[in-house]
């Protein structure tokens, strides 16, 4: 009776008022995600709005550096400048096919409300973003991009104010509004079946990468590595390698500060088990259950949870999970910029960082794959500040 | 006590012609000190259940009223034991049945058996949780059935009489129906369609069915006379405590 597991983690434990709609939106992922029409509309979209495919990058200055061979999956480059768009496109076209006019979001950073607003505008939906208090302050800018969209982004002012509240507030809304709206999830987490729906869209990445790269190289990589908030772009990147064996998978979480202690945003790491936006999963959260406050200099991956399948692949051992913080981040994003001539996300830069960090335990010559899953010019006050505040 | 309790307490308030009397109050509202003189005042009116709530810092089901009154208990330091050992101690002095209302985690931080264990120690006759559906709530319910608690049904305006079906085979305590398609908070006037999801519900629970959601007076239950054998109250009393009331006060309107 129970759907949605992967392994232990996963499941639907969401309100009895939120059933319907997550049993009608399974019906629909069934009936429309293979149909010829679908595909061929995703396609095309991806094609000539999205900018796919992205393009796969040999890093030459770094490669050179680092001892082994560094390839970036350029996601930046994809429309709006990250990942997100991937998952939007396929679920503001599935919101069209169900008949709904309208979708709500909830965002962190804003990347995922500005991906949800513009596949809005495209396909003619109606859009709410639900974002908290705190983050419509410090990221401003996107808001002003969902509203140039003709979104409607509206500041959660519940718990701590930050991305948890805002999907509290987006399930909310979604129970009252059920019959007309298609509630689109930001990432591969929360109940039964968004981990997968979000999949399906964005493994693409992954499909695309080993294609790429095998025409390139004929070979297979050496290592894939994800940064890993919710978890969608590493799924993304993961999922076409997770029946490769000699294909190493690393997950990077945010470590934040990195002292002992310290707010942080990996839950695989630091969590204990525990069920939250719908999900048993990893989670940061007190002795008696209740979800602490997350950080890292990252605002895409400053969550207190983490999607099902990551804690699956971590239990089984098939991929590794490590920990970057904000420092190491920074560097990393320095370095991007500085040998490469690319802007990373923070979020990505965790990524990058983590194969600085353990170059050595890298061999020589090796094929690494990271996922750069988006681009940083919506960084550039956070980097300021940070560079202000620790004197560089 | 019993698996019965709660549905023999709403069928008693029933024969003497009376809906049944639930008002909800978060564990340690408004302060942890005159709490347990709030439920033993509510007792004391008319209550027939009380619904104590469990805070949890992500209360998905609930509106901004019982939302920003769990996040003052949460500061407070209110926590599962501080709720369970102060009922052991004062449940005696209880008449009405208790139900504690939260969400899972908690509870499942607690421990499941523990808390199964434990509840039934303290007197609690019921667990009503929001963010545990039918598939994933089975396991427990057969859990804390075995400790003589029962595990409470919710449904709403859009559960199909099939997934009441489901609930209803094996289930105790009592159906809350859920009055509106939404989150926890009062409102002005409830949505047409409440007689058909209530018909079903009577038509396919044994046990007997609560309204609640958005009450905050008698007169909303007027229209619906013999679909609801008892209604729960939240934020109209948790509104009404703000205001510096007595509970007391509360409970005259509605008995
Ligand atoms: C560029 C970028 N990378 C990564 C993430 C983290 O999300 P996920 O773990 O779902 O990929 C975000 C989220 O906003 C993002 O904007």
């Amino acid at each position: 009776m129970k759907r949605g597991y992967f392994g232990d983690f996963g499941g639907q434990f969401v309100p009895e008022l939120l059933m319907p709609p997550l049993l009608e939106l399974e019906e629909a992922m069934g009936r429309i995600l293979k149909s010829a029409e679908f595909q061929q509309e995703y396609t095309s979209l991806l094609k000539n709005f999205v900018g796919r495919p992205t393009a796969l990058t040999h890093c030459q200055n770094l490669s050179r550096e680092l001892g082994f061979n560094l390839w970036l999956k350029r996601e930046d480059l994809a429309h709006t400048g990250a990942h997100k768009i991937n998952n939007t496109v396929g679920q503001a076209l599935l919101t069209k096919m169900m008949g709904k006019p309208k979708m709500l979001a909830e965002t962190g950073a804003g990347q995922h409300g500005v991906a949800t607003a513009t596949a809005a505008a495209l396909l003619d939906l109606e859009c709410d973003i639900y974002m908290g208090a705190i983050d419509v302050k410090r990221q401003s800018h996107n808001v002003r991009r969902m509203e140039l969209f003709g979104a409607k982004c509206i500041p959660v002012h519940s718990g701590t104010q930050t991305l948890k509240d805002a999907i509290n507030a987006a399930m909310r809304v979604w129970i009252a509004n059920q019959r007309t709206t298609h509630y689109c999830f930001g990432t591969a987490a929360g109940a039964h079946p968004f981990p997968l729906l979000v999949r399906e869209f964005q493994s693409v990445i992954g499909r695309e990468a080993k294609q790429q790269f095998k025409e390139r190289t004929g070979e297979m990589p050496y290592m894939v590595v994800a940064c890993v908030g919710g978890g969608s772009n590493a799924i993304g990147m993961f999922h076409e390698f997770v029946n490769e064996k000699s294909v190493k998978i690393v997950g990077v979480e945010a470590a934040g500060t990195g002292e002992p202690g310290c707010t942080n945003s990996a839950p695989i790491n630091l969590g204990t088990p525990g069920v939250l936006h719908g999900m048993n999963t990893l989670l940061l959260q007190s002795d008696d259950g209740q979800i602490l406050p997350s950080h890292s200099i990252a605002a895409g991956l400053d969550y207190p949870g983490v999607g099902p399948e990551h804690v699956h692949l971590h239990a089984t051992g098939r991929a590794e999970f490590g920990m970057v913080n904000d420092s190491q981040a920074i560097n990393a994003f320095q370095m991007l910029c500085q040998k490469e001539g690319i802007l990373p996300a923070l979020e990505s830069s965790h990524a990058v960082a983590w194969v600085i960090e353990n170059k050595d335990t890298i061999p020589k010559d090796a094929n690494v794959i990271v996922n750069l899953s988006g681009r940083g010019d919506k960084d550039m006050d956070i980097l300021d500040d940070y560079l202000a505040q620790h004197g560089k | 006590m019993s698996i019965t309790t709660l549905a023999d307490k709403i069928n008693d308030a029933n024969a003497k012609g009376r809906t049944a009397l639930i008002p909800f109050l978060p564990g340690g509202y408004p302060n942890k000190e005159s709490f347990w003189k709030e439920i033993l005042e509510l007792d004391a009116n008319g209550a027939d259940i009380i619904e104590i709530g469990m805070p949890f810092s992500d209360p998905v089901a609930d509106g901004p009223v019982v939302e920003a009154a769990s996040m003052k208990c949460l500061a407070d330091g209110v926590n599962l034991k501080w709720i369970i050992e102060g009922l052991a101690k004062v449940r005696s002095q209880i008449n009405a049945g208790i139900v504690l209302m939260g969400y899972y985690n908690p509870v499942l931080q607690y421990g499941l058996e523990k808390f199964a264990k434990d509840a039934n120690g303290a007197g609690i006759n019921g667990l009503i949780i929001a963010d545990l559906p039918y598939e994933e709530g089975l396991e427990f319910r057969d859990l804390l059935a075995a400790n003589e608690v029962a595990l409470v049904p919710l449904v709403g305006l859009n559960t199909e009489p099939e997934r009441m079906k489901l609930y209803a085979d094996g289930g105790n305590g009592f159906c809350y129906f859920v009055s509106v398609l939404g989150t926890t908070g009062d409102r002005d006037s409830l949505p047409e369609e409440i007689k058909v999801g209530l018909k079903h519900a009577k038509d396919i629970f044994d046990i007997p069915v609560a309204l609640g959601f958005g009450l905050k007076h008698p007169s909303q239950l007027e229209q619906l006379e013999g679909l609801v054998d008892a209604a729960v109250f939240g934020s109209a009393l948790i509104r009404h405590i703000d205001d510096g009331k007595s509970c007391a006060e509360f409970m005259k309107v509605w008995t």
